[in-house]
């Protein structure tokens, strides 16, 4: 079944190269303030000193990601200026929306998006051939991405590529090389960092074992590469160095964006805000806070009625201790297989659990989540209905008429692909001898009996079919039915009903993944 | 890329077979036909919405505008006035401003998309001060408009079609019906001009897959470019039933009828009618415009026809030349009437409109291109040609109407549809490839001198002199291919018959 890799390379090439004329076509779509404050970084970059990178403020959109980031954009900004140079002029360039600006910005996305394919011909140039084109399709095509980065303007697809590269040399045993990977990786995006423990003691107890000495020796190997990353990437910055992390943790922003992201975060708020309403009618006064979380911008207090304030410190405690279950069981049985699944989850904590989490976050343990669900059915099940349900959570972040049809027929377009997908990967022809991806879960009896994993059909539970037909009664609620009966009262209630609903799959999907996890 | 599939039959098979060999498409087809379909009109509909994303005809370019706004001034006329007066110049519709010049039902059909637009959107329809009107949601409107008439029409005509095609012929594998499904539903010239470009041609050509006697009638009003194959056909047909006399009327009735029916507004007097036609026909306007790859204009630049003859006399040359050319495929037609010796027909007579009549639009390659894409399986790599130098011939237009970057999108997307990963239909003719001869070495060279042309025609400026040169070379090299594949394909629709009357092999050349 193996091909040669020339193969291989090729056809995944067709596949991105569908998916790039798609994007090509997507350039004229939706002007977001992402473009805006990337094109911003292009400009600081190039006209400015490095020194004063972290301390300009020409402009709203200061930059708020790592140095490598920043080394990214600065690399970049030397086309942009061939292209056009009015694009990397700090001043006259502000809210520049010629042409020359949006094609520049649009293909570097697509240009960057490489990185993805690269890593994702990594992982699966060593699977069968099924499992290959169902991850293609996951990935690739994923239409999530198309939103957030090709519509919406982020380079999503060239950092997952990174996580994806490490991903794969973590898989491949080659422990230093994944480590690297991830440290650069949080020097490009540092929200990436929820996986770190996750990193950490995998790498610990995989990579720094054999005997005390050698142990030890290897701590310091990987110690040293990993300072070695950030010394080149924070050490130029070496004296503005505060400044530096004080734009990257702008804490001050609260604890949801102005979107809510469907995460705990949601339900909490709710839960507060109905026991305020019980306790009112019950005759109990209680202070009411000043800000209110549906007028969109939220400010630094959290104004929680009844329920406990919560912190940035609370928020990280949490994610913590959802984490813990899953770096006990890395540290009793640190195996390569297994690796995908556990950075998943991190990031589903992370997401489920951080401070101020965008939407857009989902992405984050979607596309990693998708090496795992060609594994087994159950996972493609659960993978199924979770990135359904993520993409359906990121469509308010396209709100004109204009990208309407196109996100509804992504989705769709989407779901139908993967379910021709899996159920191809999944269907009851399949011969019984099954290569498990260096997972050694087969126990038991050989044939029939012990099918559950690998065999048998993929189909859709009554669960996930109420699930989705949920999802067409929110969108339908949201987009005609509340317009109708309420016009124009309550116009943040469609948008908390897609958090909330989108949430519970969310939830849903962190238990599972965690029972998931405990059950290996 | 060549070892897959060579004539495999078994269904079930397929699958493993194809996967085996490397084939990484044998999952979409894995749940059948008809959810294939739908996952590709999904696509469809995501390609053709992307690419009305872009500029239209005309964007922002008053006076006249472009063809945007002559399908919104339509939509107009229509809605605010009476029927009887939608082709009749007065105070209120002035026809130098954009008049109607189709056939009724189009302005039917411009009524509903009318009464849409004004349910939504009014000031985009009132009469008069709506001239111009570009809105947000007014492009959004029109650009509804088109998606869902192709969602309500063209989709479901592709599916009968295929349906009708595959049934009677009974052959051909899953794949390969998939790939044509694929084929008809994406094709790069004919998204671009619709949903970029602004045109609702789909409707006219959609009719055309309802191989009934009754569509005839409609697609006669509409595009006369495949009347003489739906009339050579129908009588070739008649001719051989029990009472070709008696069919021949009842064809005639059911024809006659429908057009009473669309035309009935028109019908109270003879001016009514009259007007209408002369709207229909402009024959004021000149043999031909601009530089489109058909005979008359290409020929021009070694004869001045328009200052040689007066138009009368070139009224009656382009006729009688167009006739000449279809008179072939129609005598096949009449004599040994196949389903797929029609569609060739339609091919046929449809080409040699483009090439010979009067009054030609560039976007008219489209109606050829249609019943090419239908026949498509048949001969692959000449279809791609054809689709290359129509997309090609339709380049000065596209850059005209800024949408250089939907046409290397879809460009770029038909070339990789067309050449899947694993070769798929095109591999399982490759076996039989065509040997180095200097056709196909002249074939290539033409092909890279059009990509080259591509560039320079975007990046050099012509001499002072000539400053059209290369929108005549472009016209040049469209022209020559199309007048080669016109013999093509007539040669073909004459061979089908061979057997039949292996007598006639002489007359296939016209």
């Amino acid at each position: 079944m193996l091909q040669n890799h020339p193969e291989i390379c090729r056809h995944l090439l067709w596949f991105f190269g569908v998916a790039a004329c798609v994007k090509l076509l997507l350039i004229p779509s939706y002007h977001s303030t992402d473009f805006e404050v990337h094109r911003h970084w292009l400009a600081l970059t190039r006209s400015l000193p490095l020194s004063q990178w972290y301390s300009d403020e020409t402009s709203p959109w200061t930059l708020d990601y790592p140095p490598f980031f920043a080394y990214f954009e600065y690399f970049l900004s030397f086309f942009a200026r061939l292209v056009d140079p009015q694009i990397v002029d700090v001043h006259q360039g502000l809210n520049y929306e010629a042409d020359t600006v949006v094609y520049f910005q649009r293909i570097s996305v697509i240009v960057s998006d490489l990185c993805l394919v690269y890593g994702i011909y990594r992982l699966t140039r060593k699977l069968e051939a099924k499992k290959r084109v169902a991850m293609w399709i996951l990935v690739i095509w994923s239409p999530a991405l198309v939103i957030v980065d090709h519509m919406h303007f982020q380079y999503n697809g060239f950092l997952l590529g990174l996580l994806m590269l490490s991903i794969s040399y973590l898989q491949d045993g080659r422990d230093v090389m994944g480590g690297f990977l991830f440290a650069v990786l949080l020097c490009f995006k540092h929200l990436f960092a929820v996986a770190g423990p996750v990193y950490f003691v995998y790498l610990l107890r995989h990579y720094c074992r054999g005997g005390l000495l050698k142990g030890l020796g290897r701590l310091a190997a990987m110690g040293t590469v990993v300072v070695a990353v950030f010394a080149a990437a924070f050490g130029p910055f070496f004296y503005h160095i505060q400044q530096v992390i004080s734009r990257m943790f702008p804490f001050g922003r609260g604890l949801c964006h102005a979107y809510w992201a469907p995460n705990f975060w949601v339900f909490y708020i709710i839960l507060d805000k109905g026991l305020a309403f019980l306790l009112k009618k019950f005759g109990i006064d209680i202070p009411t806070p000043a800000a209110s979380f549906t007028g969109g911008l939220v400010g630094d207090s959290s104004p929680f009625a009844v329920l406990p304030q919560v912190t940035p410190l609370s928020t990280l405690i949490m994610v913590l201790l959802a984490l813990s279950p899953c770096l006990v069981k890395i540290w009793k049985n640190p195996h390569p297989g297994s690796v995908a699944r556990w950075i998943s989850y991190a990031y589903t904590c992370g997401f489920l659990f951080g401070w101020h989490v965008h939407e857009k976050a989902s992405l984050h343990f979607v596309i990693p989540l998708a090496i795992v669900a060609v594994q087994s059915l159950e996972d493609a099940q659960h993978y199924f209905l979770l990135s359904i349900a993520t993409c359906y959570s990121l469509f308010p972040l396209l709100y004109e008429a204009q990208e309407y049809p196109i996100k509804v027929v992504l989705l769709l377009l989407h779901s139908m692909l993967m379910w021709f997908g899996f159920s191809a990967k999944f269907s009851k022809v399949k011969p019984p001898t099954i290569s498990d991806n260096k997972k050694t879960r087969k126990k038991g009896s050989s044939s029939s009996s012990s099918r559950s994993g690998e065999e048998g059909e993929f189909v859709i539970g009554w669960g996930g079919k109420c699930y989705i037909i949920g999802i067409v009664i929110v969108e339908t609620w949201g987009q005609l039915l509340h317009p109708y009966f309420l016009g124009d009262k309550l116009p943040f209630a469609p948008l908390l009903l897609i958090s909330i609903y989108c949430g519970v799959e969310v939830v849903y999907s962190w238990v599972w993944q965690l029972k998931r996890i405990m059950a290996d | 890329m060549d070892r897959n599939n060579r004539g495999k039959v078994g269904k079930d098979n397929v699958e493993l077979d194809n996967n085996k060999n490397g084939d990484v498409c044998w999952w979409l087809l894995h749940k059948g036909l008809a959810s294939f379909f739908l996952c590709i009109s999904m696509f469809g509909l995501l390609v053709r919405w992307t690419v009305s994303l872009h500029s239209y005809s005309g964007a922002g370019n008053p006076p006249k505008f472009g063809d945007y706004e002559a399908q919104r001034h339509w939509m107009e006329i229509t809605v605010n006035l009476p029927a009887q007066d939608w082709y009749i110049n007065s105070t209120k519709n002035d026809l130098s401003y954009w008049g109607l010049d189709y056939p009724p039902l189009t302005a039917y059909q411009s009524y509903i998309h009318g009464l849409f637009l004004r349910f939504f959107d009014p000031e985009s329809v009132t009469l008069f001060t709506s001239r111009g009107y570009e809105s947000y949601t007014g492009k959004l409107l029109m650009r509804f408009t088109v998606l869902s008439s192709d969602l309500l029409i063209f989709f479901p005509s592709v599916l009968y079609f295929i349906h009708a095609y595959y049934d009677v012929h009974s052959r051909g594998r899953k794949a390969d019906v998939a790939w044509h499904i694929l084929l008809i539903l994406i094709n790069p010239c004919l998204v671009l001009i619709d949903h970029g470009h602004f045109q609702v041609i789909k409707l006219n050509s959609a009719l055309l897959f309802k191989l009934s006697p009754l569509s005839f009638c409609f697609v006669n009003l509409m595009s006369t470019y495949f009347a003489p194959a739906f009339f050579s056909h129908l009588l070739g047909k008649c001719l051989r039933r029990k009472h070709p006399l008696l069919e021949i009327s009842k064809l005639g009735l059911v024809v006659l009828g429908t057009f009473a029916m669309v035309w009935w507004p028109y019908l109270h007097s003879r001016d009514a009618a009259l007007q209408v036609l002369s709207r229909l026909a402009p024959f004021e306007r000149g043999i031909y415009e601009d530089y489109v790859a058909n005979f008359w204009c290409t020929s021009s630049v070694l004869i001045k026809w328009k200052r040689l003859f007066p138009t009368q006399s070139l009224r009656l040359f382009s006729m009688v030349a167009t006739i000449l050319a279809c008179l072939p495929s129609m005598i096949q037609q009449i004599l040994a009437p196949s389903s797929k010796g029609f569609l060739y027909g339609l091919l046929n007579s449809s080409l040699s409109f483009y090439l010979f009549s009067f009054q030609v639009h560039e976007k008219s390659i489209l109606l050829p291109l249609l019943p090419a894409t239908l026949l498509a399986m048949e001969w692959p790599r000449p279809f791609k040609l054809l689709t290359h130098y129509a997309l090609f011939s339709m380049f000065p237009l596209v850059c005209r109407d800024n949408l250089i970057l939907p046409y290397i999108a879809l460009y770029a997307l038909c070339i990789f549809l067309y050449h899947p990963p694993g070769g798929r239909w095109d591999g399982a003719k490759r076996h039989h490839s065509t040997p180095l001869t200097l056709v196909s070495v002249l074939l290539t060279l033409a092909y890279l001198g059009s990509l080259v042309l591509h560039i320079v025609y975007l990046t050099v400026r012509p001499p002072e002199r000539y400053p059209f040169l290369f929108e005549a070379l472009i016209m040049l090299l469209s022209f020559s291919h199309f007048v080669l594949f016109a013999f093509h394909t007539n040669t073909k629709q004459w061979m089908l018959s061979g057997h039949l009357i292996g007598s006639d092999k002489g007359k296939k050349q016209h």
